[in-house]
């Protein structure tokens, strides 16, 4: 028996944390917020030459074909470093959704590229999680029409997987007519978010996703898990640098972290925080291996793990005083990290009636 | 990552299995000390269900320390009616610090009957001023002709009413800083000049005791480790406490409970489970004890698996484990609404009262054990390694 992360998960994390660590400090954040996009390329190109991309694809397709703890330990990395680019989407439900639904055809098209990081292909599944503004599509003669909100990682995509309402999955290049792409600023400008609007789009079925929801479910139980991954990394460096400012910063002739109400404050953190990390792994496990269990592991991790993340986000702040307010120290872009994961994908309240679901309760 | 314990270890669970199956009827009866409660627990040491890893000079079952097979033993008598083994601070935490710290003399003299269930120890730890700051307490020891001679106030003293022997914090050293002038001791509860007065708890029963010790006179050589040590050999054992007061495991039978109340209770016909803001709660819970139990799994590898670091994860069960018992006894009081205030025997009371009485109980294991405040502390210097408070001049 071993619960946790083997050597060779915690060297691709420590890989991931040091690359961003050397090539995405807080000052190049910034400037990628504020709109430089060769940097966040360049961010983005050294973390595929690190795997990113390929990680989830099939071997027989060129890529790592490694699982999704894996998958979660990149998550938690990116998330530590707020990294600037894709991954949940186009990294992880894509590649997914492919290898459990497409066809061969599909599959020998898409998934090589998108293995070596020369295919980005966007996922929008937020209406069959839960509509707002009656957003959503109808397929009919090879065609998608109807509008698809906050797509995860679509800006520059090569393709689009976008669900209706029952869970079926379709395929749509972005050179095909009859689509229009509306970019959507949220408070997170690490990662993107784009509204797709389709007028009569030529687009393919997944097949594997036509006759029941279980390819639709898994890739958002996925999905559901790396936001979950990203927020546990981004509270914990909220953690760490409150410790680390804690013992620091001097008022009345002592260290803050001195004082009780800053000490329980961060032990507060700790205390919920922990837990996750070991949360994360173990529904990653089932995700793996304990199929019966996976969709409830992977509703109760990402509202839990967003109930404390939304915790920390504010604590930690609180702990850094006025300065956690500015922009100079940076803190906001992990407390802006957390807001964004905490409702893509379904906010808390939604997926524990989902679980209540899961569970039979409604019987 | 895996999960699982291993081929090796089918047999054994088959073996502990078949000694639940065929045991699973069993009846224990009497008070604490009955022969039938001894007999039962003898029985389980000799099949190593109990006191496994004890030597079996001390009376164990003299087994090697395997903490898969103490899980195999554990998960399968939890889930049946079989009686289970008995516990109490003397199995938990005077056994232990006996191994550790005891002369030859004091493990063959005690550790045998304490296993078995004839003696049984309370706690001489708490004073009425020294509560979260233990180390400043004030019962004084002095060693006169060859005796000591005890002279004081405890507070907090569980099962004191029936308790053979104390294992006790006196203060031998007076002159020596606090932590270092502390002496662990072993009276014997029948020992002129001890009065024992029961402490009325707030659910209604007396689970505590204050003590009251004059010119208690016991042999020198009833003292753990040296003069002055008392501190460091209690601290060997306040952490075996400390893991179990919130098991995650036990949290989860009590939620599977609430989960069925959900189900049965209704207002205005309807199910209290179909209301959205209850289901809510319940589910808010659930995700909470998952995420106790993933830590639970953590701390459990990184026993079997020595090089794991789980530092954190140990600290911090009791904070978060008896908050959320606290909460989860506390939805389904709100569940029953009227019905959930009905107390002792009154008609219309729903599963003895249980609920109730333990979200009375959480709170009691919130505030004992060291306060939730004080564990706090506790992670952060220990865990998070910020500073203590500056010492007040005196203290």
């Amino acid at each position: 028996m071993y619960f946790g992360l083997s050597e060779e998960q915690k060297s691709l994390e420590d890989n991931i944390k040091k690359y961003l660590d050397d090539n995405a400090s807080i000052e190049i954040i910034r400037s990628v917020v504020e709109g430089d996009l060769d940097k966040a390329n360049e961010i983005h190109r050294g973390l595929v030459d690190l795997g990113i991309s390929s990680l989830m694809v099939p071997e027989e397709y060129g890529g790592l074909g490694l699982d999704m703890l894996f998958a979660t330990v990149v998550a938690g990395a990116l998330g530590y470093g707020t990294a600037p680019c894709p991954y949940a989407g186009a990294y992880v439900m894509a590649p997914l959704a492919l290898s459990i639904a497409g066809s061969d055809k599909q599959k020998e098209e898409w998934l090589p590229k998108i293995a070596g990081g020369e295919a980005l292909i966007g996922v929008g599944i937020s209406e069959y999680i839960g509509a707002r503004e009656n957003a959503g599509i109808e397929f009919s003669n090879d065609s998608v029409s109807g509008r698809c909100l906050f797509v995860i990682d679509g800006i520059n995509a090569d393709a689009f997987i976008v669900s209706n309402k029952s869970g079926e999955l379709f395929l749509i290049p972005s050179d095909s007519s009859g689509i229009e792409i509306v970019e959507l600023t949220t408070v997170d400008k690490t990662r993107t978010s784009i509204e797709i609007i389709f007028k009569n789009a030529k687009a393919e079925v997944l097949p594997g996703s036509s006759d029941n929801k279980s390819a639709a479910d898994k890739v958002v139980d996925a999905g559901r898990l790396m936001l979950s991954a990203d927020t546990v990394g981004a509270a914990q460096v909220m953690l760490d640098k409150s410790v680390a400012y804690a013992l620091e910063r001097k008022q009345f002739g002592r260290l803050i972290g001195s004082f009780q109400a800053v000490k329980h404050m961060c032990a507060e953190m700790a205390a919920e925080l922990e837990p996750c990390h070991s949360m994360v792994w173990h529904a990653a496990h089932c995700l793996d291996n304990v199929p019966e269990e996976s969709r409830l592991m992977a509703c109760h991790t990402k509202a839990h793990v967003s109930e404390v993340g939304k915790q920390i986000s504010k604590t930690a702040t609180e702990v850094h005083g006025g300065m956690g307010f500015t922009d100079e120290l940076g803190l906001h872009y992990w407390f802006k990290r957390i807001g964004l994961n905490r409702q893509l994908l379904g906010s808390p309240e939604l997926i524990r009636e989902e679980a209540a679901k899961l569970q039979g309760f409604d019987q | 990552m895996d999960l699982n314990y291993g081929p090796e270890y089918d047999d054994f669970r088959t073996e502990v299995k078949a000694f639940v199956k065929a045991n699973e009827d069993i009846k224990v009866t009497g008070p604490m000390r009955s022969e039938s409660r001894i007999n039962w627990q003898q029985t389980l040491i000799d099949h190593g269900y109990f006191a496994r890893s004890i030597p079996k000079e001390y009376g164990g079952y003299g087994g090697d320390m395997d903490i898969i097979k103490l899980r195999i033993i554990a998960e399968e008598f939890a889930k049946s009616p079989i009686p289970k083994p008995m516990g109490g601070q003397g199995i938990q935490m005077l056994v232990p610090t006996l191994l550790e710290l005891g002369t030859e003399e004091q493990k063959k003299e005690y550790i045998k009957p304490t296993l078995r269930g004839e003696i049984i120890w309370c706690q001489g730890y708490s004073e009425p001023n020294s509560g979260s700051d233990l180390a400043s307490l004030q019962t004084k020891g002095e060693l006169i002709n060859d005796e000591w001679v005890i002279n004081g106030q405890k507070i907090w003293t569980s099962t004191a009413q029936l308790a053979q022997m104390c294992f006790c914090l006196v203060r031998t050293e007076p002159d020596a800083p606090k932590h270092q002038g502390i002496s662990y001791l072993l009276i014997p509860m029948d020992t002129p000049g001890i009065d024992r007065r029961p402490i009325k708890q707030m659910t209604g029963d007396s689970d505590f005791n204050e003590l009251f010790l004059t010119d208690v006179k016991i042999p020198a050589t009833n003292i753990v480790g040296k003069r002055g040590e008392g501190w460091k050999v209690a601290n060997a054992t306040l952490g075996h406490e400390r893991g179990s007061l919130a098991d995650p495991n036990v949290t989860l039978n009590r939620l599977n409970s609430l989960i069925e109340l959900m189900k049965s209770e209704t207002i205005d016909g309807q199910r209290v489970i179909d209301k959205p803001a209850f289901r809510d709660r319940l589910l808010s819970i659930q995700g909470r004890v998952l995420a106790q139990q993933s830590n639970a799994l953590r701390i459990l590898s990184s026993q079997i698996n020595p090089e794991q670091e789980a530092t954190l994860s140990k600290f911090i069960v009791k904070l978060q484990g008896t908050e959320l018992r606290h909460e989860l006894e506390g939805l389904a009081i709100d569940v029953m609404g009227e019905m959930g205030t009905l107390y002792e025997q009154s008609p219309h009371l729903r599963d003895g009262g249980i609920w109730q009485m333990h979200y009375m109980y959480y709170l009691g294991l919130i505030i004992g054990g060291g306060t939730n405040q004080i564990q706090k502390n506790i992670i952060s210097e220990r865990a998070l390694g910020m500073p203590k408070e500056p010492k007040v001049q005196g203290a």
